[in-house]
């Protein structure tokens, strides 16, 4: 067995993150009553160190045997994923929602963290595998049934917010497959369609743009007639969409756009989030002195909107650490990806770069209300064991992959 | 995948530069939440949390001439509710009824409440009873929201006998809020109803501090102090006034519950008044955190009017005190000299024209001085020296003597006295028609009777004129300034002659009874018809003591009280007990 070189920077930014989110779980649980999350923090140290085993465990495995096991790996998580609509259960606000793995009245975790990484190695293993990237809509077929799949019997669940870690992780990967950016914002564009359908000029705009891309870029005719044709559908299509939407779905995507409408329920979580984070100022309130966190006006404080703890406790200062630290880590795995030494484990590393930054990007971007409410978690820091696993099994992986790889290329910005 | 190490690089580059970009924008997002937008965040962040529980102020301590308490501040406990909405609050209240009595009235009274300030505590108790505060403090844990703290209560350690100057307090009603007037004030805080408590409600409020309280996203108060400094409330300062409570007290006293009506004393050098007593009185402490309804109800259905100041609001004839006016009158314009006598001698009545007036006396007085007819309260004297002046020379005196002006005594709601105005023709046209009246109404006119309703400060005002030097002194409960105006335009001999002449009341005239040993009191009783009762006259007496020197007016009336003697003997004790002079065995003499 080849000995493996430790990628310190790495493990340290991972360990300081952990630790922050640690304190930052003590903190939550400091309110004036009681709460689910007063005696998390014991469990989150339990989960960390326990990850971090697993990490280190997972570090030793060569990353050929990553490559093996994937689609062992996959089928299993698929059948897991399947399994779970069936006799899944919830868990507090998703109380209907089937995303936890209960086993005898146990709650054991939440299967689709692990079916992340899953998918990841899936899709490494079979982009990888091309000695071309692809360059049409058809040669896409393949990598899009391998996160289709899974994704489908996510948000079946439904888990919405990991179902856009997944496309995130699609698209980052295809990029770095070498999969054209034209092409990948073609692909993109009816789901944008939809979104503009809305306003009329703006979505016309839009249209425009894309034809001026089409005719650049030159797909295949069918293509680019199949695409332009897809955002005319979609356009035309989002009005009726809209029209039989639920009451209570609609509502839902007009407080994203303006939670003020309805300040005391939908509304209610971003608004109170973002007066945690704007009440925090240059240096915060001061670790555990948070008083919408205190006081139980921060919902979900030591989960979804632990961030907002953050922002209400240690300020912009320590949100910009707290954001440095990630920018580092991404940054760290952009670097092991394009210092690897063959296209799986590059692939590896940088799908989990994508899916860090998705769920940063978006868990952060919601407490400021920039997303919308999907309910995903912030890595190291939200509190949960299936997920604190999952994070520190990337950070495995990441450290056996780039001591695999070379040492010298860097890409100028990657650190 | 193609991978070629220059094409890696290049992504790398790619997605390094996006994920910077990323950074910084998200970055900028929460410079602009937490540095550009801190001040509004921070705002609401507080409003979340706090709750502002009013701190009242304690009010004006009220002191008599020698410091003496009349009106102060006693510790009591104040009841209140934090509430997020009004459905909650009303839950709230539901559930405290059982355990203490609250009535459907009150919940309802206490959700509109809560309308008008949603983010303050309303008040379910301004005065609680301590028992029940003991319960509530047991109970705590199950309304959340509850507050119960110590609040200054204003307490009249002498009760009713200081309610007709003091006044009361209570809470400021929902008509009151609305009122320019009490602009600034909030729901829940007391002020002045009644006497200085009303008039110098400015003065006495002091200004109000506020606490916060710290409440969790339900609205169950988390914490009671430190949450953020309070901020204190300031007491106003003290009210000194010239009253003598012994004196007060001892009014109260001589009133007791059989006898109604009022009584003021008056220092006429200065106008301070040493006591003003209503009878019947009220006790004011009942009013403090809120007076039950069947007591409202009780006092203002009362014939006797209790809560009337019959002092200040009331107007009475003020029948044979009045002569000293018309005497004065026609001394100023030296129509008569004491000495004079009338052309008709008094033998029971008068004739005048197809009338015949009586005098009081069937028996008749004969022919009387003026200085006599004083002492005798002799109305056939009077009558003809009503005519020798003429209607609109009576008039015109009296309005200058200060017969229809308000004497701005400081209590509130003063009433102006009835008297006919400049226009003398004009009024009785406009009052009996143009042929309804005859010269006849100077009779009546010149012995108190007829248009003429006095209260019973703007008498004693009157006579404080007589026992100075012909000014009278603008009555005053408050020390201020004191301010006099010179009403009578009489020469020292004229003056001098007048006070001989109602010394001679007492201790001669009619008010025989009334004699103090060793002090001379000088005054003139009034036996005045009225139209409420034929039966009973009401019973005046204004005088003032020593006679030599005066050193206290006052002015007696009860209402129904029979001959103006029985007012001259309770005057009589109200001056004894003011100048501490050993009261002897009173003669009744009647006349």
């Amino acid at each position: 067995m080849r000995r493996v070189v430790a990628d310190y920077p790495l493990i340290l930014c991972a360990l300081l993150l952990s630790a922050y989110g640690v304190a930052m779980v003590y903190s939550a649980g400091q309110t004036d009553v009681p709460t689910v999350a007063t005696h998390a923090w014991t469990a989150q140290i339990r989960w960390v160190i326990l990850s971090i085993g697993l990490a280190y465990a997972v570090s030793r495995a060569s990353v050929r045997f990553f490559e093996w096991a994937s689609l062992p790996l996959y089928i299993l998580t698929c059948l897991l994923l399947l399994g779970l609509l069936k006799f899944g259960g919830g868990a507090g606000d998703a109380a209907s929602s089937k995303s936890w793995l209960v086993i005898a009245g146990h709650r054991l975790g939440q299967p689709a963290e692990v079916a992340k990484v899953a998918v990841i190695l899936m899709l490494a293993r079979e982009l990888g595998a091309r000695r071309e990237a692809p360059r049409s809509l058809l040669e896409l077929w393949k990598p899009a049934v391998v996160v289709g799949i899974p994704w489908l019997l996510i948000m079946l669940q439904p888990d919405l917010g990991s179902g856009m870690v997944f496309i995130g992780i699609f698209f980052a990967m295809l990029f770095w497959s070498g999969v054209p950016l034209p092409l990948l914002i073609l692909i993109a564009s009816p789901a944008v369609s939809l979104v503009l359908a809305f306003n009329t000029s703006l979505w016309g705009a839009w249209f425009l743009a894309l034809l001026a891309l089409v005719l650049w870029y030159r797909p295949y005719m069918w293509e680019g007639v199949t695409l332009m044709l897809a955002n005319v559908f979609m356009g035309v299509l989002a009005p009726i969409l809209w029209e039989r939407l639920a009451p209570y779905q609609r509502h839902r995507l007009q407080v994203f756009l303006d939670p003020s409408i309805d300040p005391r329920n939908s509304g209610w979580h971003v608004i109170q989030s973002q007066v945690a984070i704007g009440s925090g100022g240059w240096i915060g309130k001061g670790f555990l002195g948070g008083t919408q966190k205190r006081l139980a006006f921060l919902p979900e404080q030591h989960t979804d909107f632990i961030f907002a703890v953050v922002g209400e406790e240690l300020g912009l200062l320590g949100v910009t650490v707290a954001l440095s630290l990630f920018l580092f880590l991404v940054l760290r795995a952009v670097r092991t990806a394009s210092n690897a030494n063959d296209s799986f484990g590059s692939l590896v590393a940088f799908g989990l770069a994508a899916s860090w930054l998705v769920h940063v990007s978006v868990n952060v971007g919601m407490t400021l209300n920039l997303m919308p409410i999907t309910g995903i978690p912030l890595p190291f820091f939200s509190y949960g064991g299936s997920f604190m696993l999952a994070c520190w099994l990337s950070i495995g992986l990441m450290m056996r992959i780039s001591s695999e790889g070379r040492g010298g290329r860097v890409g100028e910005l990657a650190i | 995948m193609s991978f070629h190490p220059n094409e890696l690089a290049r992504r790398a580059r790619v997605a390094s530069w996006a994920l910077v970009g990323m950074f910084v924008l998200l970055l900028s997002a929460f410079f602009k939440t937490q540095v550009v937008n801190y001040t509004k965040y921070s705002q609401q962040s507080e409003t979340n949390r706090l709750r502002e529980v009013p701190l009242p102020a304690p009010r004006g301590i009220i002191y008599d001439r020698n410091n003496q308490v009349i009106a102060e501040n006693v510790p009591g406990y104040a009841v209140s509710i934090l509430s997020p909405s009004a459905d909650s609050l009303r839950a709230a209240l539901n559930r405290l009824s059982a355990i203490i009595p609250i009535s459907q009235e009150q919940i309802e009274l206490s959700v509109r409440r809560f309308s008008r300030a949603r983010n303050r505590p309303v008040a379910v108790f301004s005065d609680a009873p301590f028992d029940e505060v003991s319960v509530l403090e047991e109970r705590r844990i199950d309304f959340p929201g509850l507050i119960i703290q110590s609040a200054p209560k204003r307490y009249y350690p002498d009760s009713s006998a200081v309610a007709s100057i003091a006044g009361y307090v209570g809470e400021v009603t929902e008509a009151e809020l609305t009122n320019p007037k009490y602009q600034g004030y909030k729901t829940g805080q007391s002020v002045g109803k009644g006497g200085l408590e009303r008039q110098y409600e400015t003065r006495l409020r002091g200004k109000e501090g506020v606490r916060f309280v710290e409440v969790d996203a339900m609205g169950r108060v988390v914490r009671e102090a430190g949450a953020r400094d309070e901020v204190a409330a300031e007491p106003a300062a003290p009210l000194y006034t010239n009253i003598d409570l012994p004196l007060q007290r001892f009014m109260a006293k001589i009133f007791a519950d059989s006898l109604q009506g009022g009584a003021i004393a008056i220092d006429p050098k200065t106008g301070g008044v040493l006591a003003l007593y209503s009878a019947p009185s009220y006790n004011p402490n009942r009013f403090v955190g809120g007076i039950p309804p069947e007591l409202w109800k009780q006092l203002n259905s009362d014939p006797r009017k209790p809560l009337y100041n019959k002092v200040t609001q009331a107007r009475y004839p003020p029948g044979s005190t009045w002569k000293l006016a018309t005497a004065a009158v026609a001394l100023q314009r030296g129509l008569v000299k004491l000495d004079d006598r009338m052309p008709v001698a008094c033998t029971g009545g008068f004739q005048f024209g197809n009338r015949y007036f009586r005098c009081w006396e069937p028996k008749g007085h004969g022919n009387l001085t003026l200085a006599e007819a004083i002492e005798k309260s002799c109305d056939v004297y009077f009558y003809q020296l009503g005519l020798k002046v003429g209607l609109s020379e009576l008039v015109a005196g009296g309005l200058k003597l200060g017969a229809g002006t308000k004497t701005s005594i400081d209590l509130p709601d003063e009433a102006r006295p009835r008297f006919p105005y400049d226009d003398v023709v004009g009024y009785y046209n406009r009052k009996y028609g143009k042929n309804g009246w005859s010269q006849a109404v100077v009779l009546n006119l010149s012995i108190g009777q007829g248009e003429n309703s006095q209260t019973i400060v703007s008498m004693a005002r009157f006579y404080t004129a007589l026992a100075t030097d012909g000014s009278a002194a603008r009555p005053e409960i408050v020390r201020d300034k004191p301010d006099r105006t010179q009403i009578l335009q009489l020469a020292p001999e004229q003056l001098a002659g007048l006070r001989a002449a109602l010394a001679g009341v007492i201790t001669s005239g009619t008010a025989g009874s009334a004699r103090i040993e060793g002090v001379v009191l000088a005054g003139k009783t009034g036996t005045a018809q009225n139209s409420e009762d034929p039966l009973h006259h009401h019973a005046w007496f204004v005088g003032y003591a020593p006679a030599g020197d005066p050193t206290i007016v006052v002015a007696v009336m009860l209402e129904f009280g029979g001959h103006g003697t029985r007012a001259a003997r309770i005057a009589s004790k109200i001056i004894q007990s003011y100048l501490h002079v050993e009261p002897t065995t009173l003669i009744n003499t009647d006349g």
